[in-house]
């Protein structure tokens, strides 16, 4: 267990935390604009608030 | 399908969304009083009568409890089970456990202003409520994430909406900081007074990362999960973007959670937790600048409407001063800013430019379009609405320009000295030099209640206009079924 020891010292955990949300960080850049099919998939949410338009006026289905 | 009078089966609880709007707008009222009131003592003491029970001390919690807690709380309670029921599209899940939140909250309200009058407050800013209100919190807020979370579970659209997303991130948030921040040990079952679990610096650092968060996460996450539905639904198209919006959420998220060392620059803390507050401040610039540009660009291609439409005039204008507060928070964050800015009137103006100008004018937007949908009419007046709209941006600019001059002026007062090294100027000098801009900011305050007191007028009028439509339906159904 002498490896745990190394995340005791600010000097190992401070770029190790960097690094991990940086990575992190980058990841969701790639996720969210890094596909075209996947983009436009994301973006066809963006009507959801228009969906149930008919049910502006009380409706029971 | 058919369409149904109001007493038909709804396919949507909007009943706890009309309770939820009227106490919003009566806490708006009853806080923004306050809040003159207190700012009023402050140009003219003698309004204090001598009575302990209206002294500013007193009084203060009472106007933040009421205007955060009552109004944007209840606003925040509405929306977000409006929006959580529209966009996925079904009902709120547990009617009782929703009315059981519309009920606690307006108790924890009411008993937390008369606790404050009375003198109890366990001083901690925006906590002040001691420990068996604050329990009452936490049983009230777990029922509001059971209710949130129920409804996202059953919901019928398989996407959950980004604006679900910001107000889930602040139920969860809100729920973390207020526990944490209040754990306590009572002096006895029966009293009400608490210590803090905390000491020194510890309790200061714990208390401001609940008070920057209580910003980050119940000020700005959520009214920007009420920005990311109602701007799009008022300017009748959507959001400029999706994958933003995506990016927007987890970097505030991420963000926000370590800046509240700013409110500590200077102080016991060790320098290295204030500087990664700073940094972390800076950062935070980018994603909400960010979701600044989402909304407003929503409106791009119909900017017309920013001169036909008022309601669509508060939410650009909120977004315009969310932008503009999120780059003065950034700037005061810096070390050598806040040597100045800190303690002063400059930090009021800055907390009020977010708090009037973003949350309140959102709200104002939101909630206009949300009362005709809920009563299923029209606004009884738009030249009201159009006032209004007038009367809040005045007592705004108004209220941030006199905080900014007095702000600035306090704090070079503060630290000038004389030719042989001493304070040029005693405190009672800066607090004379401030007199005329705590005139103009109450001015401004009284602006913003005017404004606030005319949609309370509308919507009671538009309540009124429902209701007799509604009977005159009753009365005549053949002109209903025409």
């Amino acid at each position: 267990m002498e490896w745990i020891n190394w995340f005791s010292k600010d000097e190992n955990t401070k770029p190790l935390a960097l690094l991990i949300f940086f990575i992190t960080f980058c990841l969701i850049l790639i996720y969210v604009f890094g596909s075209k099919k996947r983009g436009e998939r994301l973006e066809s949410h963006k009507d959801i608030p228009f969906l149930d338009e008919d049910s502006d006026t009380k409706e029971v289905k | 399908m058919a369409a149904v009078g109001v007493a038909g089966t709804e396919q949507y609880n909007f009943d706890i969304v009309r309770k939820f709007t009227i106490m919003a707008l009566v806490w708006g009222a009853v806080g923004m009083l306050v809040g003159v009131y207190i700012a009023s003592e402050l140009a003219w003491p003698f309004l204090n009568f001598d009575l302990p029970y209206i002294t500013f001390g007193r009084l203060r919690p009472v106007h933040t409890g009421a205007v955060i807690f009552g109004f944007g709380g209840s606003a925040l309670f509405a929306t977000s089970y409006y929006v959580v029921q529209r966009t996925c599209q079904t009902r709120l899940f547990g009617d009782g456990m929703a009315s059981f939140t519309f009920w606690g909250w307006q108790a924890v309200i009411v008993l937390a202003a008369l606790s404050y009058v009375m003198g109890y407050s366990q001083g901690r800013e925006y906590a002040e409520m001691e420990w068996p209100i604050d329990l009452l919190i936490e049983v009230v807020w777990v029922t509001y994430l059971i209710v949130f979370v129920g409804t996202i579970m059953r919901r019928k659209q398989p996407h959950i909406y980004v604006a679900n997303w910001f107000y889930l991130s602040f139920i969860l948030a809100t729920a973390l900081l207020h526990t944490f921040n209040n754990l306590a040990v009572p002096v006895s079952l029966f009293t009400l007074k608490s210590y803090s679990l905390f000491a020194g610096t510890q309790d200061a650092m714990t208390q401001w990362w609940y008070g920057h968060n209580a910003v980050g996460f119940f000020l700005t996450a959520a009214f920007l999960g009420m920005m990311y539905y109602f701007v799009p639904k008022q300017a009748g198209r959507p959001i400029y973007s999706y994958r933003l919006s995506i990016v927007h959420f987890w970097a505030l998220s991420f963000l926000y959670m370590w800046v509240g060392a700013h409110h500590l620059h200077w102080t016991a803390l060790p320098d290295w937790t204030s500087t990664l507050a700073a940094t972390f401040s800076i950062m935070l610039l980018l994603p909400s600048w960010g979701g600044m540009i989402n909304g407003i660009m929503t409106l791009s291609g119909a900017w017309d409407k920013l001169r036909t439409d008022p309601i669509m005039r508060f939410m650009i204008v909120a977004l315009s001063f969310y932008g503009m507060s999120t780059f003065e928070g950034p700037m005061m964050s810096l070390k050598d800013v806040n040597a100045l800015s800190h303690y002063t009137d400059w930090t009021v103006g800055h907390v009020h430019s977010g708090a009037l100008g973003w949350v309140a004018m959102i709200s104002f937007g939101s909630l206009y379009h949300l009362i005709p949908k809920l009563w299923d009419t029209k606004m009884y007046s738009e030249k009201l609405i159009n006032i209004h709209f007038w009367l809040a941006t005045i007592g705004t600019l108004l209220y941030i320009t006199a905080m900014w001059i007095s702000g600035i002026m306090q704090g070079l007062m503060w630290r000038a000295f004389d030719d042989f090294g001493n304070l040029q100027y005693s405190f009672a000098e800066s607090v004379a030099a401030m007199h005329p801009f705590y005139a103009m900011r109450a001015i401004g305050g009284m602006f913003f209640l005017t404004g606030m007191l005319l949609m309370v007028f509308n919507t009671y009028m538009t309540i009124r206009q429902s209701n007799s439509q509604a009977s005159k339906l009753e009365i005549n159904p053949a002109k209903a079924a025409a």
